[in-house]
């Protein structure tokens, strides 16, 4: 574990964090570019794709936010949808809580604005092989957050050539984005009990409530039944 | 409540999302220099992240054309087989392109 007095946050340590982080880019950059594809297609200007990329900058929740847009944008499940997809941000920065609890309080809140999830991952490695430079949470960020609105802008000058986009297939981006997040951070069984009410609840929703509640109750209804589940770790703590 | 979907209306939402997405990030270092989540609270937050995902995406599946359908089942098929995102969402798209083209 990192000693207390060593934990500190400088230039040269975010410099080697965008070095690591720059082969994971190229990848963030196709990704940034259906986004701004699909953005398109879903009726955003591409400023207004941009700036979400550049502001929000957490990809799962901004597909998802392109579903509500329309000629209105209903408030409430927007706010709901946003929190959450990105809720696993808070176990994230809880995770790595420890380690930054020895930087300023500034720094502290300033090094998670870019957190996401990979330069997450390398930077609790980081800490929990006993490296005490946070620089590559912050480095990391910054080259991942680059590449993500490097590719939107792409995604919006190619993007706005294409008339029919699902014609091409273009307008399942999302859903199939969507889909391969979904699938790939998972291995055990178990997580289909709370996917499984999700898909259920949110059907019933889409069919008895009103519009654009299915994801929040879908949500809601997945997350107790999380609960159902034996905690995976901890037998009786 | 809903904003116009004009430049103001779109530039304040996403202004919002980009709040409560911060919220997120900063939320659990607050949270655990006060007081420490809990298994049941990560349990729910766990199962409900990826529940959200599945609560967008189903409807796309039950009400979309076959398409989207094709698109969906080749990404979850390539995913399962190589666990890779951009294999798996290329080969949704081409599902979906070849559906609709012929």
């Amino acid at each position: 574990m990192s000693r207390a007095s060593d934990v500190r946050l400088d230039l040269a340590g975010t410099v080697t964090g965008l070095r690591r982080m720059a082969p994971l880019c190229l990848f963030v950059v196709i990704f940034g570019l259906a986004f701004g594809v699909a953005a398109l297609s879903h009726g955003l200007s591409g400023l207004e794709a941009v700036l979400m990329s550049a502001l929000v900058f957490a990809g799962a929740s901004q597909f998802a936010a392109l579903e509500l847009w329309g000629a209105e944008i209903p408030l409430l499940p927007l706010i709901a949808i946003t929190f959450a997809i990105n809720a696993r941000h808070l176990l994230m920065g809880a995770a790595i809580q420890p380690w930054l609890s020895h930087l300023p309080a500034g720094q502290r809140y300033a090094s998670v604005v870019l957190m996401s999830d990979s330069n997450w991952a390398m930077a609790a490695a980081d800490y929990h092989s006993g490296k005490t430079n946070v620089g590559m949470l912050v480095g990391g960020g910054i080259a991942l957050w680059a590449a993500w609105v490097a590719g939107t802008l792409l995604g919006v000058v190619f993007g706005s050539g294409i008339t029919q986009p699902e014609r091409f297939g273009l307008d399942v981006i999302m859903g199939c984005f969507l889909l391969a997040m979904l699938v790939g951070g998972r291995r055990d069984l178990t997580i289909l009990l709370p996917w499984t009410a999700a898909a259920l609840a949110a059907l019933a929703a889409m069919t008895w409530l009103p519009p654009h509640s299915h994801v929040i109750v879908g949500a809601l209804a997945g997350g107790l039944a999380g609960l159902l589940l034996p905690g995976p770790r901890e037998p009786a703590s | 409540m809903t904003l116009p979907a004009s430049l103001a209306g779109t530039l304040l939402a996403i202004v919002i999302m980009a709040l409560v997405t911060y919220l997120t990030r900063s939320g659990g270092v607050f949270v655990m220099s006060r007081v420490p989540i809990g298994p049941r609270v990560e349990r729910f937050i766990n199962a409900m992240a990826g529940s959200v995902l599945v609560a967008v995406i189903t409807p796309m599946a039950v009400h979309g054309d076959w398409g989207a359908r094709l698109a969906l089942v080749a990404t979850l098929g390539m995913m399962l087989a190589t666990r890779k995102a951009l294999v798996a969402i290329a080969a949704g798209i081409l599902a979906a392109a070849l559906w609709r083209l012929w």
